[in-house]
């Protein structure tokens, strides 16, 4: 067996487990499976792609820089995309999630998230059709590593990327004030009030920081793979694979659960068939659930 | 002693659901450095009246002032802001986070230049906390949550710290060394209200009492006072009659 499963799988684990900080950081702080998660995927796509439109007609450059497929336009693109998909999620609660925990019903919160997301994608196939789009056209070619494995400069700087944001929110988790105070919440909000956390706070910092994640996973997508209305929906199930496997509330257990979804699914594809990919997020979410409940990470209640 | 109270709480209604009051026109005043203590029998809504004050439960009338302000419809994250601290009786430590963790988390609330002041003065005031910064809170003994419970809330300088059952499933042993730590805080200058089962401690450090009964108040006094009362006593706190305090559940 060919050993380009690794490579492969561990960029799709990487852009899993960016998009199952945010899945993850919800459900233990607000409190309910948000299943419009996968839309800020496509959303800060999509939003990047005219954002780089934009800097290109104000005269940005795009060449690219060194063996990459993008310039400094799509990263002050997807830096600017990153901030509004963060506002994006922070809306999306003021406007639909806020009036919905008054009731204090999880299953209406994950009802609703059912609607938004269809709502979301809608819009999304209404601005840019279902037609898939491309941040570059360009080929790349793709670098032996030895042993079979080839990777393309694009894969490595997103492998980076997400060694990056992985180790700042690690940091923000467990150095800064906010940080404690998600944890803080995700433990025990009455508690979190009475040492003085405002939790509405916290709040709008767990969607900003999972909106922003959520839209630097739909980048990669979109520079190593293409651009649908579809592709976070797509993600939605790996999302919730890794957030489980990996421990709910944990943003490392999120990660590792990430790469270990994307590689089960590369290594699927290479034993059992492409057909099959889909179904294995399926498969460890249920076999997590049976044997390990709480996860990799997970602390029991 | 005709001090204006630090805390005064009057004719309160509060309770989790609408409609269905638990505490029911409790009223409580508390003068600048004393004890004050919350007897009464399970049930009564002592745990709900002090959630009240600080906020947690919801309360539907009746006015509450700390220092001559009102901080009736303030939020409960607001309260330690205003020198109102609360440890409740459960659940009040982060378990799953470091003991370091859960302290700098209420040092959060102090001005940056000050965290490191409040730190040093409560580990001061606990000197086994900073040994244990590294631990899981999680992995404390009964007694040392307690403490760390305690120290968090002290952390802001309280002008009046309330404690909910800070004895409760704690050995004899461990029950006296709280009482007295909670001695040290009042003389260190912190005003503190105590709501507890354990009438005999309670009383024997206490100024004042209030016996609350059915979400109102019964009885008040000072502690001396009803100590020395068997009907009070007997009745209501369960001292001298084991078996009074079964018959006084709802």
């Amino acid at each position: 067996m060919n050993l380009q499963f690794v490579a492969d799988g561990l960029l799709l684990g990487a852009m899993i487990g960016l998009g199952a900080i945010g899945v993850t950081l919800t459900y233990s702080i607000l409190r309910f499976a948000n299943f419009a998660h996968g839309e800020f995927i496509s959303w800060g796509a999509y939003m990047t792609v005219a954002l780089t439109g934009a800097i290109g007609f104000l005269g940005g450059s795009h060449a690219p820089i060194g063996p990459f497929s993008f310039g400094f336009g799509l990263i002050a693109a997807g830096l600017i995309a990153m901030i509004l998909t963060g506002l994006l999620a922070v809306a999306l609660d003021a406007l639909l999630f806020k009036h919905l925990r008054r009731h204090g019903s999880a299953i209406i919160m994950v009802i609703a998230s059912f609607g938004a997301a269809m709502a979301l994608r809608s819009l999304l196939e209404f601005g840019f059709t279902s037609q898939p789009v491309y941040f570059s056209r360009a080929i790349q070619f793709a670098l032996p590593l030895g042993l079979g494995v080839r990777v393309t400069p694009d894969q490595l700087a997103m492998l980076a990327l997400t060694l990056m944001l992985v180790t700042i929110m690690h940091l923000v988790m467990t150095r800064t004030t906010i940080g404690r105070a998600m944890r803080a919440v995700s433990e025990n909000p009455s508690l979190s009030q009475i040492v003085g956390i405002d939790v509405d706070k916290v709040f709008r910092a767990t969607w900003l920081i999972g909106g922003a994640l959520a839209c630097a996973a739909g980048i990669m997508v979109g520079i190593t793979v293409q651009i649908r209305p579809y592709m976070g929906f797509d993600l939605l199930l790996p999302l919730f694979s890794a957030a489980i496997l990996g421990g709910i509330g944990s943003v490392p257990g999120a990660v590792l659960g990430g790469l270990i979804v994307g590689l089960a699914e590369s290594a699927a594809v290479h034993v059992v068939g492409a057909e099959f990919r889909a179904a294995i997020a399926f498969l460890i979410l249920i076999v997590v659930l049976l044997v390990r409940p709480t996860g990799l990470f997970g602390v029991k209640d | 002693m005709s001090a204006a109270p630090l805390l005064d709480v009057s004719d309160v209604f509060a309770g989790y659901e609408p409609g269905v009051p638990i505490v029911r026109g409790a009223s409580v005043s508390v003068r600048p450095g004393e004890i004050v203590v919350i007897l009464g029998p399970n049930g009564a809504g002592k745990s709900t009246l002090v959630k009240a004050i600080a906020g947690l439960v919801p309360k539907f009338s009746g006015r509450v002032t700390l220092a001559g302000e009102d901080i009736t419809g303030l939020k409960a994250h607001k309260m330690v802001r205003e020198g109102l601290a609360f440890v409740p009786q459960t659940e009040n430590v982060f378990a799953a986070m470091s003991v370091g963790d859960n302290l700098q988390l209420a040092a959060a609330v102090l001005a940056k230049g000050d965290r490191r002041r409040g730190m040093d003065a409560v580990t001061a005031l606990f000197p086994d906390l900073a040994r244990q910064r590294g631990l899981r809170a999680g992995r404390l003994s009964g007694g040392q949550r307690q403490m760390l419970a305690v120290a968090r809330a002290l952390m802001v300088r309280p002008k009046l710290l309330m404690l909910d059952e800070a004895s409760a499933g704690l050995s004899p042993k461990l029950v006296e060394l709280v009482f007295a730590k909670i001695q040290e805080i009042r003389h260190a200058g912190t005003t503190i209200l105590l709501v507890e089962q354990n009438a005999r401690a309670a009383l024997s450090i206490s100024d004042r009492a209030y016996i609350l009964v059915e979400g109102q108040n019964r009885h008040e006094g000072a502690a001396a006072d009803l100590w020395t009362d068997p009907a009070i006593g007997r009745l209501y706190l369960g001292l001298g009659n084991k078996t009074v305090d079964a018959e006084a559940r709802p």
